[in-house]
C-alpha cells in the first residue's frame, strides 16, 4: 500500500448536494456529503444504482455544478480552477466513449493533444500504453472493431494518456466478463502502486473489497459509513455471521448467510427457516462478517440490490 | 487557460474533418447536392450559367459547411463522446469553436472544387481574390455556426437533419440564389434580409463581378454578426443542457 499522509487532500469535500430541476424540490441526487481522498489511495465510493455515484464524479470532475457545498481537487478550488483541476485529472466513464472511427493509436493520440503532451512523446507514450494494456496488435483498428473488454482497457487507457495525478473511475468493470474484469482490477491495483490516487465507483461489493484502501457507503445521496474495510467490519463488530447451506434442484447447493449478535440463535434460526421452507440443510459454518454483511447492517439493504440493479456480473 | 484553448479548437477541428467530414458520401454529398440544384436551373434558364456561380458557390458553403456540423455534436453528445471533450482542459466556447471550424474547412474545401469548375468552364475573369476569400470564410463560418446551433438545439440526430433542412431549404430558395432578392415581393424581400445566405451571395456576386469592398462592407459585416450570434446562442444552449 503506497497512500501517503499529505497535508493537502487529493480531494476534499464539504457539504457537497446536487439537486436535479426544482432548486427546492427536485430529485436529491447527492445530499451534503463530506468526505477526504489522500494522495496515493484507492478510495471507494460503494452503492447501488442510483445512490449518486456517478453525479458525485460528475461533480468533482466539472461537468455538473453543485447545488450547494464546496469541492477541491489537487489543492484547487472546484468552482474556480477548473481547467487546471482537468489538466490533472483522468476520467474513465461508465460507458467506453472513444471515438468509433479513429484507430487505438489515434484515439490515444488524440487525447494527449487535448492535454497538451508534448509532440515528441505521444507516439512513444501511445506505443506504451498499447503495450501495457495488451492492446500492441489492435493499434491501427478502429475503435468500433475492438471488443467490449478491448474498449473497455483502451478507455482506461486514455484517461492515462497525459499522465494524471488522479483518476476517476465509473463502475470500470460493469458489463465485463470475468477474465477482462480480473484484468482491469489487476491494472487499477498496478495504478496505486504507481502512487496514482483513484476515485472507483462501483456496486460490486468484492470488488470494493479487494481493490479499496477506503471505501464510503453511499446511499440514496447519503454517506452512511465512511472507513477502511477492516475499519468498516470493525462497527459490526461482535455481531457473528452463520453460513448455511442448502441443497438446491438439480444437484446444486445454495447459499443464505444470516448476521446477528448470537451465534446460537442464529443456527436455530436458519434452521427453523429452512425447515419451514422444506429445503434440506447441507451445512452449517460460523463466519466472520464480510464487506457484505457490513453493507446489510449499515444500509439495511438487502446484499441483492447491489447485484440485480445493474445486471452486471462482474466477479 | 487561451493556450489550451487554443490547441483544443484546433485538434479538435483537426479530429472531426478526420473522423466525419472527409469521408467519401460527405464529399459527395457537399459538391453534387448543390450542383445538381443549379444544373436544373441552368436548363431552364441556359444564358445565364456564369450569373448562377455566386449562388452556386454561396449554396456549396451552406451545404459544405452545415450538414455535418449540424449532426456530429448531435451525435456524439448520443455516443457519449462528447463528454470526452467537456473533460478535457479546453472551455466550452473554445470546444464549440473547433467544432465549427472542421464545418468551415470543409465547406471551403468543397466550394473550392466548384471555384475551380466555374473558372475552368466561364474563365470568369476581374474577380476581386481577396475579397473573395473573406466573403467565402465569413460565408462558412455564418453556416458552420447555424449548423451549431441546429446540433446543441436538438436532441437527435434525425430531429437535427429535419431542423437543419427546414432552415436550409426556405434560405435556399429566398435567398437570392436562383431569383435576385430584388425581385421578390416585398414582404418575401424582408425576410430575405434575415438570411445569412443573402448577404452570402450578395458579397460573393461582388467579388466575382469585381466589386469594391466599400460594396461588400455590409454584406460582411452581416455575416460576421450572424457568426457572432449564433456561435453565442449556440455556446449558451449547449451550457444550458450541460448543466
Amino acid at each position: 500500500m503506497n497512500r501517503v499522509s499529505d497535508p493537502v487532500p487529493v480531494i476534499e469535500v464539504s457539504e457537497l448536494t446536487k439537486r436535479y430541476g426544482d432548486p427546492q424540490s427536485g430529485l436529491l441526487a447527492v445530499d451534503h456529503i463530506s468526505f477526504q481522498v489522500q494522495r496515493g489511495e484507492v478510495f471507494g465510493f460503494l452503492g447501488p444504482n442510483g445512490a449518486g455515484k456517478t453525479t458525485t464524479i460528475r461533480l468533482l470532475t466539472g461537468l455538473s455544478r453543485p447545488t450547494d457545498g464546496q469541492a477541491r481537487v489537487l489543492g484547487l478550488d472546484l468552482a474556480h480552477d477548473l481547467t487546471r483541476i482537468k489538466k490533472r485529472i483522468g476520467v474513465v466513464p461508465e460507458a467506453s466513449n472513444l471515438y468509433n472511427e479513429l484507430s487505438a493509436f489515434d484515439n490515444l493520440v488524440f487525447s494527449m493533444r487535448l492535454y497538451g503532451v508534448p509532440w515528441g512523446e505521444r507516439a512513444p507514450r501511445a506505443d506504451e500504453l498499447l503495450t501495457r494494456f495488451r492492446l500492441a496488435d489492435k493499434r491501427d483498428a478502429p475503435f468500433a472493431q475492438l471488443s467490449r473488454g478491448m474498449k473497455r482497457a483502451l478507455t482506461v487507457a486514455a484517461a492515462l494518456a497525459h499522465r494524471p495525478a488522479l483518476l476517476f473511475l465509473d463502475e470500470p468493470t460493469t458489463g465485463l466478463d470475468v477474465v477482462n474484469a480480473r484484468g482491469l482490477r489487476h491494472m487499477i491495483a498496478g495504478l496505486r502502486d504507481e502512487g496514482v490516487t483513484v476515485f472507483l465507483t462501483t456496486h460490486y461489493l468484492e470488488e470494493a473489497e479487494r481493490l479499496c484502501d477506503r471505501i464510503a457507503l453511499i446511499v440514496r445521496g447519503r454517506i452512511v459509513a465512511l472507513d477502511t474495510v477492516d475499519g468498516l467490519k470493525a462497527q459490526v463488530q461482535g455481531a457473528s455471521a452463520v453460513k448455511v447451506t442448502l441443497q438446491s434442484g438439480a444437484g446444486g447447493s445454495q447459499v443464505r448467510r444470516i448476521v446477528g449478535q448470537n451465534i446460537a440463535s442464529l443456527i436455530r434460526e436458519a434452521l427453523a427457516q429452512a425447515e419451514a421452507e422444506g429445503q434440506r440443510v447441507l451445512s452449517v459454518d460460523t463466519v466472520q462478517p464480510s464487506l457484505e454483511d457490513v453493507f446489510v447492517q449499515l444500509t439495511g439493504l438487502s446484499a441483492e440490490v447491489m447485484q440485480v440493479e445493474k445486471g452486471g456480473k462482474g466477479k | 487557460m487561451l493556450a489550451d484553448d487554443l490547441r483544443g479548437m484546433w485538434y479538435i477541428m483537426l479530429k472531426d474533418l478526420n473522423a466525419y467530414y472527409f469521408k467519401p458520401p460527405n464529399i459527395s454529398w457537399g459538391i453534387l447536392f448543390p450542383l445538381a440544384f443549379v444544373l436544373a436551373f441552368a436548363i431552364r434558364d441556359p444564358g445565364n450559367l456564369g450569373g448562377l456561380v455566386p449562388g452556386l458557390m454561396a449554396l456549396t458553403l451552406l451545404f459544405g459547411a452545415s450538414s455535418m456540423e449540424a449532426i456530429v455534436i448531435t451525435f456524439e453528445r448520443r455516443i457519449g463522446a462528447l463528454e470526452r471533450l467537456l473533460l478535457a482542459p479546453v472551455r466550452l466556447p473554445a470546444l464549440l469553436a473547433g467544432k465549427i471550424l472542421g464545418g468551415v474547412v470543409f465547406g471551403l474545401a468543397t466550394t473550392l472544387v466548384v471555384l475551380i469548375l466555374a473558372l475552368i468552364l466561364f474563365g470568369l475573369g476581374g474577380i476581386n481574390w481577396p475579397l473573395l476569400l473573406l466573403a467565402m470564410v465569413l460565408s462558412a463560418t455564418a453556416f458552420s455556426a447555424v449548423g451549431a446551433l441546429v446540433s446543441v438545439a436538438v436532441r437527435e440526430v434525425f430531429e437535427a437533419q429535419t431542423l437543419a433542412n427546414a432552415i436550409r431549404f426556405p434560405m435556399m430558395f429566398l435567398g437570392g440564389v436562383f431569383v435576385p432578392v430584388a425581385s421578390l415581393p416585398v414582404g418575401l424581400r424582408v425576410v430575405a434580409r434575415a438570411l445569412p445566405l443573402t448577404y452570402a451571395v450578395e458579397a460573393l456576386g461582388a467579388a466575382m463581378t469585381g466589386g469594391s469592398w466599400v460594396t461588400a462592407t455590409f454584406d460582411l459585416l452581416a455575416l460576421a454578426a450572424f457568426t457572432a450570434v449564433f456561435f453565442g446562442l449556440a455556446t449558451w444552449t449547449l451550457a444550458r443542457r450541460l448543466a
